[in-house]
């Protein structure tokens, strides 16, 4: 067993150089949205949803990456969360709490559904508790969609509408303002928020990794039963992964609906459960960058593909032959089959499972 | 009671269909210890194929009997191709890889046969043309009483046929008993003289040919085909496949038929037992209980080995 080192603490490296990097990224991640505010305000929506996506895929990279248990429903507790917030926070019931209340709540529902949902599941064998998540996001979905009759709960299909931006007192992060003479829209701040809950879920996931837990779900991960022969509680830490990453979900689903201002079921379908696998399995299972740059590219390659597929097959073809959906969806499929088949431990992989995956190859 | 019956009859229709799906995860299961997330779809492009038969031939005045035996004969083989072919690339090479990768790799077979049958059927619901007259027998004395359509007799002994040959197949055959070794121990059988590659790549084969014969009676059955239709009956024959005992061929079947009939007696009774609260539309919901039931009370299932947590 090599000992586990963190790129981040290595000591051969100049940290001069080092800070001096995260000083760039710094100043290019505070400048992005002004600079995408140029080209037009929807990129920074579509940059917004991206973070979210980074958020959710680090949320499920827990459950898939560290723990190794393939959870097929994850949008569900991203849908819990967003239904929490916008059922304690718009005209629905005439509730508007302040989203410092209703994010911990968001969060610690989609915990509570996770572990109803693990606790039965996660004593069994891995295929199950994919089957189960699977069914588990359709059942939530067909609820949301019918629960409006006969007491109106989730208003069906139709959705929430007008739910409560983030808000401080006066400071609506919904609003434009003018801050030293910059343009603040709303976009542009809810994506400094964003930013800063996402800097805090990569920080979580580091000091997770190299947590006694991390390296818990990494020993089930890699032997169920030699870590349990080792003292482990694997039921328990399974269990614990599991609520981990719907809370997580929970709290995106809570700032998704903030963000959005409207819900409905429709933004809550198999699909995206597959899109943010597919983006953990891309970057790269286990390695926190890996997601990140796999869930970025993912989220962005579609929108520049919106952009870029009509007008291509119109000079090609004269017609649209795909739709930007269409090719969309095969990419996803196809970055799932491709990845596993020639890179299983994604395109940035984490050490530990390229090992891993390495010997259970040459293991015949 | 006539509504008992009626709900019974319809119940075992479904669970029939319901059956022979769950005979193509079983199978699969049975010999690799996978689960084949795409036989839904393969269900589905055999229900797609069989319409484009169908609506082609409809015109022609051939029997109608014959028209939908031309379209089962030519889905058979496209969904037989679509499994071979989803075995040799997506399965094979990763047969000694970790479970979750087999795993995602079938999700995304499954994404792609979706997608590619979306663009060659369109995203619409597709009408099944009904070519077959629906007619019903009433089994009761009375006028308006349960009845049976000669479409609900068909499936049910089309099914009950199908599985009966599967398990003469299975139990009576020289590849029965290859494939009955292979499961047991992969290395063993080898030594045997048994091609495992070929007969893991048969099973593949032959639960596709039913799926699509299931596919062909449920697109007759509902009167619709559409590409996503797979991922639900997946998923819900998956669950017979379950209830019954995954890996064993008399469970899926057994669980089948118990799905179909829970649903069917569900979604009827559902409203009346809970004034109202939650009506057919929850159907769905069923088939999902009681795989969670299932699951806490006994993993093996009805007819199943234990299955244990092996990792």
């Amino acid at each position: 067993m090599s000992a586990h080192v963190n790129p981040l603490i290595d000591t051969k490296r100049n940290p001069k150089m080092i800070w001096g990097g995260v000083a760039l990224i710094a100043v290019v991640l505070v400048a992005l949205p002004f600079a995408l505010a140029s080209i037009g305000t929807a990129w920074v929506r579509i940059t917004n949803l991206a973070i979210l996506f980074v958020f959710l895929s680090l949320g499920l990279n827990i459950v898939v990456g560290f723990a190794g248990l393939l959870d097929l429903g994850y949008i569900a507790f991203y849908a819990v969360g967003a239904y929490t917030y916008a059922l304690l926070a718009s005209p629905q019931f005439g509730i508007h709490l302040p989203f410092w209340v209703i994010l911990p709540i968001g969060a610690s529902v989609a915990c509570l559904f996770g572990v109803l949902l693990g606790a039965p599941t996660l004593k069994l064998r891995g295929d199950y508790l994919a089957i189960v998540t699977l069914g588990f996001g359709e059942i939530i979905r067909i609820f949301l969609n019918n629960l409006y009759q006969p007491i109106n709960i989730t208003n069906g299909p139709q959705g929430i509408v007008t739910i409560d931006p983030f808000r401080i007192g006066s400071f609506d992060l919904a609003k434009n303002e003018t801050i030293l003479g910059l343009n603040f829209s709303g976009p542009i701040k809810y994506y400094y928020v964003l930013l800063i809950f996402l800097l805090v879920v990569i920080v979580i996931n580091m000091r997770l990794q190299n947590s006694r837990i991390g390296r818990a779900w990494e020993a089930i991960r890699e032997d169920e039963i030699a870590a349990r022969a080792m003292g482990i509680n694997t039921r328990n830490m399974k269990l614990l992964a599991f609520a981990m990453g719907a809370s997580f979900g929970g709290i995106a689903g809570g700032m998704f609906s903030a963000m959005q201002g409207f819900i409905s079921p429709e933004s809550f379908v198999l699909v995206e459960s597959i899109m943010v696998l597919s983006m953990v399995v891309l970057g790269g299972m286990g390695n926190i960058f890996g997601v990140v740059v796999g869930a970025l590219l993912l989220s962005f390659v579609p929108e520049i593909l919106r952009y870029t597929v009509q007008p291509v097959q119109e000079a090609l073809f004269g017609k649209m032959i795909l739709e930007p959906e269409v090719i969309r969806m095969l990419l996803f499929g196809l970055a799932l089959v491709l990845m596993m088949l020639y890179r299983p431990a994604g395109i940035l992989p984490s050490a530990v499972r390229k090992r891993e995956l390495a010997k259970a190859r040459n293991e015949e | 009671m006539d509504i008992f019956l009626q709900q019974i009859i319809n119940g075992l229709t479904l669970g029939s269909v319901y059956a022979v799906v769950a005979l193509g995860y079983t199978m699969v299961y049975g010999i690799i210890q996978l689960i084949n997330f795409a036989h839904g779809e393969v269900v589905m492009i055999g229900a797609m194929v069989a319409f484009s038969v169908i609506t082609a031939l409809a015109g022609t005045g051939l029997p109608p009997v014959l028209i939908l035996l031309i379209g089962v004969l030519v889905a058979i083989p496209v969904c037989m191709a679509v499994g071979y072919t989803m075995e040799r690339i997506a399965y094979r090479p990763l047969r000694r890889a970790p479970r979750l990768a087999p795993l995602i790799t079938a999700i995304g077979i499954s994404i792609i046969l979706q997608h590619v049958a979306m663009i060659i059927w369109s995203r619409n619901n597709l009408p099944f043309p009904q070519i077959i007259q629906v007619i019903p027998y009433h089994i009761t004395p009375s006028e308006d009483g349960a009845t049976i359509t000669n479409v609900q007799i068909a499936i049910i002994s089309i099914s009950v046929l199908m599985m009966a040959g599967l398990l003469f197949l299975v139990h009576r055959t020289k590849l029965g008993i290859a494939m009955r070794a292979t499961s047991q121990n992969q290395q063993v059988a080898g030594l045997m003289g048994i091609d495992i590659n070929r007969i893991i790549a048969l099973t593949f084969v032959i639960g596709a040919g039913l799926g699509a014969v299931a596919g062909v009676m449920n697109g007759t059955y509902y009167g619709i085909a559409h590409y996503q239709m797979g991922f639900v009956l997946g998923l819900k024959a998956f669950s017979a496949a379950v209830l019954g005992g995954i890996g064993n061929l008399g469970g899926a079947m057994l669980g089948g038929v118990l799905l179909g009939l829970i649903e069917a007696l569900g979604a009827g009774y559902v409203g009346d037992l809970t004034g109202g609260v939650f009506g057919s539309n929850y159907q769905d919901v069923f088939a999902f209980l009681v795989l969670i039931a299932v699951l806490v009370f006994r993993p093996s299932g009805l007819l199943g080995e234990r299955v244990g947590d092996r990792a």
